[in-house]
């Protein structure tokens, strides 16, 4: 390994989808910054893999590491106390790794109903002697080994400490040019970071107040499937156009993308500064647009959202309060216990 | 007791991809097993979502090619609830992911799979990689790549509404249309992605093609598996990404049927192998025979290779001619070597490009009937669309309300599952012998087994430097390290 007086730079993905890579490359001509102003020692997408060239590093000698993805493997929490140990600042970088985002909404249901509907559930499977990927396996010329999945998928920051968190699905790359900016800035003594355990790289408002659409603070007397509506109203707010549309509890920073493209916001910049639970804020929102009082037509306006769990908590299942089903908790649904 | 070679390349495909080599007491290549270490689950947790959220819930299955999941998302929807969306959203929705496609061809190109044959695949490891082919072919041609990479994105945030994971396509049709300020943009762009299009053919041709021992490597017996090619195909069998039946032909170039969506169960079934979370799909008319070639074996290849040996020709002039020009210096239909996917991904890049024009011009492109409200009881629907990395099959079944009962995803890479791990399997047996071991070409020369599939584990790969980042670990028989190869960027 070259020595190099840069501070070094990192960056690795866990359990993830690549579009946070993206994101980073969609930096475009800034990428030439961070390597002027870094020495890149990891990054799978970018350079050879040398995790044992990370392992070779003193502790603490990683300045930067973004880290993405969440902890569905225990190949994926290995890295992030490897990552930890050799960095002296850790980001959760995206919603996986400060959330759980989409796939954390497998905290729905127990991780054997999911290797049940995999392997043998699944229409197009054909598994007559129900085989099962095994952890350890022999195989007639060896063993070969799977790292073994969690029953809970966790958020980075459930398994190590984190310095900082990042959010969006992925971080805008405006947003991402602006922490590189902030970080090099730090680094050459001409500004300071924030505290740790702070957001960076959004705002601390919430995306309706980023919103250009025209809000005029009507009550809704009922929830509509977006497919339902006749013509979106391209200016008019989208909730009191009757779509559920999560700007209300979602941190600003993405510049509204979505509800300019007459699209609900999904959620994916996690909760706005200051609130816990993500679900229970964007519950009271809505709550607090319904116009009745009357039980059994605010029932029926609730009907209007088919998917409460899904709705709430998209991309905050794994860091809401509630975090998991218990059959998630304990690994199987009751149905498989009674079998 | 067998040596082992473990590859560990740290990339991904829905994770992280792994390669066990296994010796035998020759020194001979055993077996070698291609293990995908993770599963994430979205067939089981997109169960009680409401089937209108499926479009932006998977995208998330692969952040590199969303647009892909996208769209066969949006047509399972709409299959879904019986509903014909208007000719304007099917316009939009397909110029957008001819935009994408072109994008995404590009970068595999000039990042991923040229720099083997721009710098040649016994190039010092140092250069091979894209700031090698700036350097050979200069800083002009590598600010057309970046500028390739920001026209598509720009066309998918405008008719998306994101650059990453796309957000507009919805049961009916869209939520938005564009404007004709904006239209007038994509075509201009389309014009230029034209011209790009045909440099790049010409630059493969020039260095390819004129050199003998390129074209001795692409056309050599060590990279060809004869086994059938799938790709959907339209009216007139020509390709097309967006819609149309799914072409099944045999690996002597022998047509066996065809499939719409909602009959892929007849023609797909996969198969579970204890060592990898990752199952492994094969033609069920044929049925599972093993990692083997041949046309008893199932096993079928899903790539733009596959798509051009599946089909009669492109739908563009210009890129007919070249799909023309590809089989006769390859011998005609099928061609079964794998590195001649390289240059069928740009026969494909000619004829996003000129679909993307094509759409832009269309009249009805800017017109304001982009949907459709559903009327019939949602059920059950399937939506294909050819990814880049090859069909990708959504099936989803809902209740009354049109929430999501049932799962099926049959996702691009995972078609080549199998002939990955066969490609893998020979580049192996062809360089590793008696315990010799080649290395650095050993590794580049493995890579350049899969690296031609464009698979999606390394797919994040595309956009910047480097090559598949491996590492490989020889045991002795006692299963201590002997020597550590790497691959460096």
């Amino acid at each position: 390994m070259t020595t190099n007086a840069k501070p070094k730079f990192a960056m690795y993905w866990a359990s993830s989808c690549g579009g946070c890579e993206i994101a980073v490359l969609n930096i475009h001509e800034k990428l030439l910054e961070v390597d002027e102003a870094f020495e890149v020692v990891f990054w799978p997408v970018a350079m050879d893999a040398k995790v044992k060239d990370v392992e070779a590093l003193p502790d603490q000698s990683i300045t930067l590491t973004l880290f993405n993805g969440g902890m569905r493997t225990a190949e994926n929490a290995e890295m992030a106390h490897l990552m930890r140990r050799k960095s002296q600042i850790l980001v959760a970088f995206g919603s996986c790794a400060c959330e759980g985002c989409i796939p954390g909404l497998a905290n729905l249901s127990s991780i054997q109903s999911m290797l049940d509907y995999n392997y043998s559930g699944s229409p197009t499977t054909e598994n007559p002697q129900d085989i099962r990927p095994q952890t350890n396996w022999e195989a007639p010329e060896g063993k070969l080994h799977l790292p073994a999945l969690f029953s809970v998928l966790q958020t980075l920051d459930q398994v190590v400490p984190v310095d900082y968190f990042m959010p969006g699905c992925p971080p805008e790359s405006k947003q991402i040019a602006a922490v590189i900016d902030l970080v090099v800035q730090a680094l050459h003594g001409q500004g300071t970071l924030p505290g740790r355990g702070a957001t960076i790289g959004a705002g601390l408002s919430t995306v309706c107040d980023e919103c250009p659409r025209t809000r005029n603070a009507k009550q809704i007397h009922k929830f509509m499937r977006v497919q339902n509506v006749q013509e979106i109203d391209p200016a008019l707010c989208l909730l009191e156009q009757g779509i559920p549309c999560n700007g209300p509890a979602t941190r600003s920073g993405c510049g509204a993308l979505c509800p300019n493209a007459s699209a609900q916001c999904a959620g994916c910049y996690g909760p706005a500064e200051g609130v816990i639970d993500y679900g229970a804020r964007l519950m009271s929102a809505f709550a607090s647009v319904i116009d009745s009082n009357d039980p059994v037509e605010i029932g029926h306006i609730l009907d209007g959202i088919p998917d409460p769990a899904g709705q709430f908590y998209r991309f905050n299942l794994a860091k809401s309060l509630l975090r998991a089903s218990k059959q998630a908790w304990i690994g199987y649904d009751g149905r498989q216990e009674d079998k | 007791m067998n040596q082992r070679i473990t590859i560990d390349p740290i990339t991904r495909l829905e994770g992280h991809g792994k390669i066990e080599i296994f010796l035998d007491e020759q020194g001979e290549v055993a077996n070698t097993y291609f293990q995908i270490p993770e599963l994430r689950g979205f067939e089981r947790f997109c169960v009680g979502r409401p089937v209108e959220d499926m479009p932006i819930l998977v995208n998330r299955i692969c952040g590199v090619c969303p647009e892909a999941h996208h769209m066969a998302a949006a047509k399972a929807a709409d299959a879904v609830y019986h509903v014909t969306i208007p000719s304007a959203a099917r316009k939009l929705r397909e110029l957008l992911y001819s935009a994408f496609y072109f994008t995404d061809h590009t970068t595999h190109f000039y990042a991923l799979g040229g720099p083997d044959f721009i710098l040649g695949p016994d190039s010092p490891v140092a250069e091979r990689n894209i700031l090698g082919v700036i350097h050979k072919v200069g800083l002009e041609i590598a600010g057309k790549v970046i500028q390739a990479r920001k026209y598509g994105h720009s066309v998918v945030e405008m008719i998306g509404g994101r650059k990453v994971h796309p957000c507009t396509s919805i049961p009916g049709g869209m939520t938005k249309g564009i404007t004709e300020e904006q239209r007038r943009e994509i075509e201009a762009m389309g014009h230029w992605a034209v011209d790009f299009a045909q440099f790049s053919l010409k630059l493969f041709n020039d260095i390819v093609m004129g050199n003998p021992a390129y074209i001795e490597m692409v056309l050599g017996d060590a990279y060809s598996h004869h086994t059938y090619s799938i790709g959907t195909v339209d009216g007139n069998n020509k390709v097309n990404f967006y819609d149309g039946q799914v072409s099944v032909v045999d690996p002597e170039g022998k047509r066996i049927g065809k499939y719409a969506g909602a009959e892929y169960m007849d023609w797909i079934a996969e198969r579970v192998e204890p060592w990898t979370y990752l199952k492994f799909p094969y033609l069920k008319k044929i049925g599972w025979k093993g990692f083997v070639d041949g046309k008893d074996s199932g096993v079928y290849m899903a790539t733009p290779l596959s798509r051009l040996n599946a089909s009669d020709g492109m739908a563009t002039p210009r890129a007919q001619e070249e799909y023309e020009r590809f089989f006769t210096a390859l011998g005609g239909k099928p061609v079964h070597q794998r590195l001649a996917i390289h240059w069928a991904r740009l026969v494909e890049l000619l004829y996003a490009a000129e679909r993307w024009v094509e759409l832009a011009t269309d009249p009805e492109i800017t017109s304001d009937k982009f949907h459709t409200v559903p009327t019939e009881k949602p059920t059950e629907g399937v939506g294909i669309v050819e990814a880049p990395r090859g069909t990708l099959t959504h099936h989803y079944w809902t209740d009354e309300r049109g929430v999501v009962t049932k799962v099926n995803l049959i996702v691009g890479t995972t078609n080549n599952y199998a002939p990955i791990s066969m490609s893998v399997n020979k580049a192996a047996r062809s360089l590793i012998h008696n315990g010799t071991i080649i290395t650095e070409g050993l590794l580049n020369r493995i890579e350049m087994a899969f690296r031609a599939y464009d698979p999606c584990f390394g797919c994040a790969t595309h956009s910047l430097p480097g090559q598949m980042p491996l590492q490989l670990n020889i045991y002795n028989a006692r299963g201590e390290v002997v020597d550590v190869l790497r691959q460096y960027c």
